[in-house]
């Protein structure tokens, strides 16, 4: 086994998953392909969505992938940060907007 | 940013023979990935043969006014190989009698050798269809003697390709070097004002594209939008196409691959992108590649790395169409540079 979680050189596996559950992992992968297809969303914005979440996720091998897949499409670094700040943007207006909640709590257990 | 070439720096790299060592070890020679040749032998194209010729590709020289970070040719000011009338003498008698309906002239910065001028003279006196110029732009703006390059290209019909590796200053500047970006848009701008680039213009400029980094071009089509789009906006400047070309392993590339430590995925990315497709309209099956010594190669990229065809005619003294067009092209495993995606050539994707 390999000491780290995380190894980058995994990413050229991913294709395979499929050799455990083919039906499946087969299914997942055209699902996948059919979604970044351009279509009424470019594939340069799905591109950039993919970067955005991919950051939200946490997911390094996503970050590696779509990272090399924004400059592919000749989007700049400026781009690509902004992207990133919508996902953050949301990820902590999900975090604040629970404030709500936590006001409503207070307000109803105090005196 | 470089300001000499591999060769003034004595660069390991500089050494052709190194090059094809590192291309031929490591994860080509423990199996780890296939070779070109067992690669296109799987859909039966090895030994890879020549087709019809379409193409002469003259190289006259490296000497370059710039100095770019991926530049498969080593080229800069520093470079003194550039060539003599006499081989320009000898490639005239060879655009006289070939097939061939396109003549491509690169470099370097071909302008720069003296004798540019009278060459394409001499070369549009023999009537070939498509002559292509392979322009830096920033060699318009590099000295007055140049400045009326538009208006030369123009009399002579010349068919302008240039570089532009992106439509924003910072990535341009930091492939090509600094004031480039703004010394191309400048030229673009004056070849349009003599009529090149213009929709409907039978001056035809494209332009070149090609990444600046360990990653492959994206979608020609949609990069040409991006392109288009942004010139015009920004500083109201027209061409007609842009070719995405993909960046080979090979001279100030595979050098800056292996230092950043990218060689390896960059391998693996033209293995992920190859499609057979594109193995069949390989550029090197359309195009003879002349050195500045008058050498004969199967494509520009081979002539770099010093890999002279496979043939009894070897230089364009002894040039035999027919004799030269009967026989194998070299292949290595930088050839997965022009088969990844929708495949790469000097003219744009070939699949």
């Amino acid at each position: 086994m390999s000491k780290t979680y995380y190894d980058s050189s995994d990413l050229r596996k991913f294709g395979k998953i499929t050799e455990w559950d083919e039906e499946l992992g087969n299914k997942f992968f055209d699902y996948y392909g059919k979604v970044f297809e351009e279509g009424a969303l470019t594939a340069r914005e799905k591109s950039l969505i993919a970067l955005a979440v991919a950051h939200t996720e946490q997911c390094p091998y996503c970050i590696d992938a779509y990272t090399k897949d924004t400059l592919q499409r000749g989007i700049t670094k400026e781009q690509m940060m902004e992207a990133i700040h919508v996902g953050a943007a949301i990820k902590s207006g999900a975090t604040l907007v629970h404030g709500v909640q936590m006001m409503n709590k207070v307000n109803k257990l105090e005196m | 940013m470089a300001t000499k070439s591999l060769k003034a720096r004595n660069n390991d790299i500089a050494n052709t023979s190194r090059q094809m060592e590192i291309l031929s070890s490591g994860i080509f020679a423990n199996g780890e990935l296939p070779t070109f040749a067992a690669k296109i032998k799987e859909t039966g194209h090895f030994p890879l043969r020549p087709k019809k010729l379409e193409i002469l590709q003259i190289n006259l020289g490296y000497m370059c006014n710039q100095v770019c970070e991926h530049c498969h040719v080593d080229a800069g000011p520093d470079r003194k190989e550039i060539m003599t009338v006499e081989t320009m003498q000898q490639c005239l008698e060879v655009i006289k009698k070939t097939e061939a309906h396109t003549l491509d002239l690169t470099g370097g910065a071909p302008e720069m050798n003296p004798n540019f001028r009278w060459f394409v003279e001499e070369a549009s006196k023999a009537g070939i269809k498509d002559f292509i110029v392979r322009s830096n732009l920033t060699i318009i703006r590099a000295n007055k003697k140049y400045y009326d390059l538009p208006e030369f290209f123009k009399k002579h019909n010349v068919h302008v390709v240039s570089s532009m590796p992106h439509w924003t200053r910072g990535k341009t500047d930091k492939q090509r070097g600094e004031g480039v970006f703004d010394k191309s848009i400048k030229a673009l701008q004056e070849l349009n004002a003599v009529g090149y680039g213009m929709p409907g213009s039978n001056l035809k400029l494209d332009l070149v594209y090609n990444p600046s980094g360990a990653f492959l071009p994206g979608d020609q089509m949609a990069l040409e939008n991006d392109f288009k789009k942004a010139l015009k906006e920004d500083f109201d400047i027209d061409f007609h196409s842009l070719f995405a070309i993909t960046n080979l392993p090979i001279s100030r590339f595979l050098d800056y691959l292996i230092a950043s430590e990218n060689y390896e995925d960059y391998m693996h990315s033209l293995l992920d992108a190859y499609n057979p497709e594109a193995v069949k309209n390989v550029m090197c099956t359309n195009t003879i590649s002349i050195s500045w010594e008058g050498w004969l190669f199967d494509c520009d990229f081979n002539q770099m790395l010093n890999l002279k065809v496979a043939s009894k005619v070897k230089h364009v003294s002894d040039y035999r169409e027919e004799l030269l067009q009967d026989r194998n092209i070299i292949i290595n495993q930088h050839c997965y540079g022009c088969t990844a995606g929708a495949g790469s050539s000097c003219q744009g994707v070939v699949a």
